[in-house]
């Protein structure tokens, strides 16, 4: 799962996506997740190191993590797998 | 290492210039405390959903309106509509600050008198009332109000058979220049039914007549309604003394002043636009005062407001079952409290707060009750910070009818509490049990028992 190479990411939470004109907001978790994603790093890697930073348990990160990459295939913001 | 507090990763598209249903955020901090009572600690020990009241606030808005029409008129009594909220405790808050009992039921009327109400500082209104409750409230001296000449002709036999004369008063509808006209309830102003009505009442010579009652309308956002209410009401009592030398002894104005809560389609939030209780009480009593009354023949003003006292000072405390993500892309919450008990999500956009910390991302949701029914939809649209399962919400400004008219469907309704000036909770009613639900049921000899293969 990777996130699409022209999406700009700002450090503050703004993504931009210059072939539809599109932005987007986003909270600090999801701009982590984000970021890491953008690092292609495997959803594992991702998994724990949120579970590290953040009171979070393996089912919650699970579940929120379809919702959010979801989100992003929704608004084409990943690349075709 | 502490660990940072886990929020569920958010993202929103960014719109400009286009109008957004779902509106701006409007919560900034926590409801952790409900008047120094936390949250969490009442759910704690009084399980979830739970409504909550606040005494201090009930007392402050008793104390408030008072004020607001004891500084304008000479001669004010309120009496607590009991249909608003007829639990015992909050009505026995009012009836210690002052106020009457002002009923619409017979169920009403035994509740008063079991709260140690005097008969005759009973109101009693509504179209229903059998010749079982005219007997009684006659007895009890409490005035009747009456709603139809069917119930004039009824009380009027009752009276002659009992050999007393009753204390009565009669409901009156009128244009008020509002829309909609509330005229189902008592007799028309406007077409001569009023005083009609009042004639005959006096032409009987059986009925003691000390009062003229009006009830305009509900969530009145318009004072000058209000004005012309009581100049027409003071326009028949002053009739009155003309044509039958009688001096009526009160012009009780009903309620229907507005709560501060939002109504459905309102572009303005309702703290925004409804009109505060000193206004309702500079229409009303300018009204009485400049009607051409002598000033030591001015009736005794009476006042039924329930929602504009009660509203703010009940929150209901509730859980966050579930998220989920809908077909359209948009955010679902589904908790654990429905429509059955917050009635009043009909026709009110709830102020809703989170319980615990967040920050400062929100996510257009919709929040759906538990009841498995299509129609259980707490907000259509409301911007909220991400809510995780397991967290607690706070409903705002439920005190007035949600109580009255929860129903039970099924689960078991929840516990009500009341947090005192000291910041304790008190259980004011139980959370009800499958017991309290199955005790009128009967069950017939051959249903009793089946086989399933």
């Amino acid at each position: 799962m990777r996130i699409k190479k022209n999406i700009a990411v700002s450090d503050n939470g703004f993504i931009f996506n210059p072939s539809t004109g599109d932005s987007y907001s986003i909270n600090p978790i999801g701009m982590e997740i984000i970021r890491q994603l953008k690092e292609t790093r495997p959803k594992e890697e991702i998994k724990h190191s949120i579970m590290n930073e953040y009171n979070c348990d393996e089912a919650t990160f699970e579940k929120d993590f379809y919702d959010f990459t979801m989100m992003l295939r929704n608004y084409k913001l990943l690349e075709h797998e | 290492m502490a660990k940072k507090l886990y929020e569920r990763p958010i993202i929103r598209p960014l719109t400009s210039g286009l109008m957004n249903k779902f509106g701006s955020r409007s919560e900034y901090l926590p409801v952790t405390h409900i008047d120094g009572a936390s949250v969490k600690d009442m759910l704690k020990e009084f399980g979830s959903p739970l409504f909550v009241f606040s005494e201090r606030q009930v007392r402050e808005n008793m104390r408030n309106a008072k004020r607001a029409f004891e500084t304008r008129y000479p001669k004010v009594q309120f009496a607590w509509s009991y249909k608003t909220n007829y639990l015992n405790a909050i009505c026995n808050i009012f009836h210690q600050e002052g106020s009457w009992a002002e009923v619409v039921s017979r169920f009403e009327y035994d509740k008063a008198i079991l709260n140690g109400v005097p008969g005759d500082k009973i109101l009693f209104n509504g179209p229903d009332k059998t010749d079982d409750d005219l007997r009684t409230a006659i007895k009890n001296n409490s005035p009747i109000h009456i709603d139809h000449l069917d119930e004039l002709y009824r009380l009027t036999e009752q009276a002659t058979e009992m050999k007393v004369k009753p204390r009565v008063a009669i409901r009156i509808n009128m244009d008020t220049g509002i829309y909609p006209l509330w005229d189902r309830f008592g007799f028309n102003y406007e077409n001569g039914q009023a005083w009609d009505a009042l004639n005959k009442i006096m032409a009987s010579g059986k009925l003691n007549l000390v009062g003229l009652h009006a009830h305009i309308g509900t969530y009145m956002i318009s004072t000058n309604a209000y004005y012309v209410a009581a100049t027409k009401l003071a326009d028949l009592a002053i009739n009155l003394k003309q044509k039958h030398d009688t001096t009526i002894q009160y012009i009780d104005m009903g309620g229907g002043f507005a709560s501060q809560n939002t109504l459905k389609g309102s572009y303005l939030k309702g703290a925004d636009m409804v009109p505060s209780v000193n206004e309702y009480a500079e229409a009303i009593c300018t009204g009485l005062i400049n009607a051409g009354f002598k000033s030591n023949e001015l009736p005794t003003l009476i006042l039924e407001p329930g929602r504009v006292l009660i509203d703010d000072a009940g929150f209901l405390l509730g859980t966050v079952i579930a998220n989920k993500r809908l077909s359209d892309g948009r955010k679902a919450t589904i908790l654990d409290f429905g429509v059955n008990i917050l009635f009043t999500s009909f026709w009110y956009d709830h102020k809703i707060s989170p319980a615990q910390e967040f920050g400062m991302h929100t996510e257009d949701t919709i929040l759906y009750g538990p009841l498995c029914m299509n129609i259980d939809v707490i907000r259509e649209n409301v911007a909220l910070p991400p809510l995780n399962a397991g967290d607690n919400l706070v409903v705002h400004h439920v005190g007035a009818y949600d109580i009255t008219q929860s129903m039970q469907f099924i689960s078991l309704r929840p516990a009500v509490v009341i947090v005192d000036s000291m910041s304790k909770a008190h259980l004011i009613k139980r959370k009800e049990t499958l017991q309290d639900i199955q005790h009128n049921e009967a069950m017939p000899e051959f249903l009793r028992s089946f086989k399933l293969s």
